[in-house]
């Protein structure tokens, strides 16, 4: 491609991102989720939270500046068998009344990789996806660990108004999977190691929202 | 007396089979659920803009192994009892 061609490129991507965005991610359609897994011997324990919210400051033209707080209402933890949901929220497990809150705190935003999606014409059509490595702090059952994991960001310049009528702005869909053990925590540490593994598997799909100015 | 304790055995005995024919009836045709029980299942909906598997719980009894085994045990609980219910020694007359 030609420094000519280059130029005017740089300069409508400055002109159609500019500026971070704070994106909320208080879901009205409570679609936002986080999926966790742990293994066990007769079946692995899968559930899922979706209490979520919290603040992403996202800037399009620099996307490794970004900040922000996720945070997962601890209660909203749920798993299909009764008994079992009552025993993670117990004081035994996650105790969810003492602990309401399980957040993650961005603080570094390392290798970032960005990709500006365009159509058959060359034409930006607005969707950006970043991935990075992210570092930053992370609280589960009182205890904040720092940890890094990998994050992909795809922001949707526009589409607001495509998932909320009546609104205007762009979404940032937020998305990531990783690991943590449950004794670096203290959730039972050392305990029921044969009944419920120490590795807790989490994936992450969030979608905040920007409103237009 | 012995009419009374025999049936009650008896009555012990067919409550036991049928406790452990419904029990397998009802897992087999809620799909043989081989983990444990439950009482909700998971709904994944896409959201079609953001492309994210929405998750929500719908309601529905899904027996698994455990129900299995309350109701087996239950069972053997019955048929345990009904052998309380002996058949009085009849004496024979000496010949």
């Amino acid at each position: 491609m030609k420094l000519t061609h280059i130029i005017p490129l740089l300069t409508l991507t400055t002109a159609v991102y500019a500026a971070p965005q704070s994106f909320d991610f208080k879901d009205p359609k409570g679609v936002n989720n986080v999926v966790f897994k742990l293994d066990a011997p007769l079946e692995s324990i899968n559930g899922s939270a979706n209490g979520i919210t919290g603040t992403v400051s996202f800037d399009a033209e620099n996307p490794g500046a970004t900040t922000g707080k996720i945070v997962v209402a601890a209660n909203t933890l749920t798993v299909p068998n009764p008994m079992m949901k009552e025993h993670l929220h117990s004081d035994k497990w996650l105790d969810v009344t003492k602990f309401p809150e399980i957040t993650f705190e961005v603080k570094s935003i390392k290798n970032g990789n960005q990709v500006f999606q365009v159509d058959s014409d060359k034409k930006l059509t607005g969707k950006i996806e970043f991935t990075a490595d992210v570092t930053g702090s992370f609280t589960l059952h009182g205890v904040t660990k720092e940890i890094t994991a990998p994050v992909k960001f795809t922001y949707l310049k526009g589409k607001l108004g495509e998932r909320v009528p009546n609104m205007k702005g762009d979404l940032l869909v937020i998305r990531a999977n990783f690991t943590v053990n449950r004794n670096d925590f203290e959730i039972n540490k050392g305990q029921y190691e044969d009944k419920v593994s120490t590795t807790i598997e989490l994936s992450l799909s969030i979608a905040g929202a920007a409103l237009a100015k | 007396m012995s009419a009374a304790t025999s049936n009650m055995k008896r009555t012990l005995q067919i409550l036991a089979l049928l406790v452990v024919l419904a029990a397998a009836v009802t897992w087999l045709a809620a799909g043989a659920n081989r983990a444990w029980t439950k009482t909700e299942v998971q709904v994944k909906t896409l959201d079609e803009v953001t492309g994210i598997e929405g998750i929500t719980y719908q309601k529905k009894f899904q027996p698994g192994v455990d129900f299995l085994g309350a109701a087996f045990g239950g069972a053997a609980l019955l048929a345990g009892a009904s052998f309380f219910f002996r058949k009085p020694k009849t004496n024979q007359p000496n010949q």
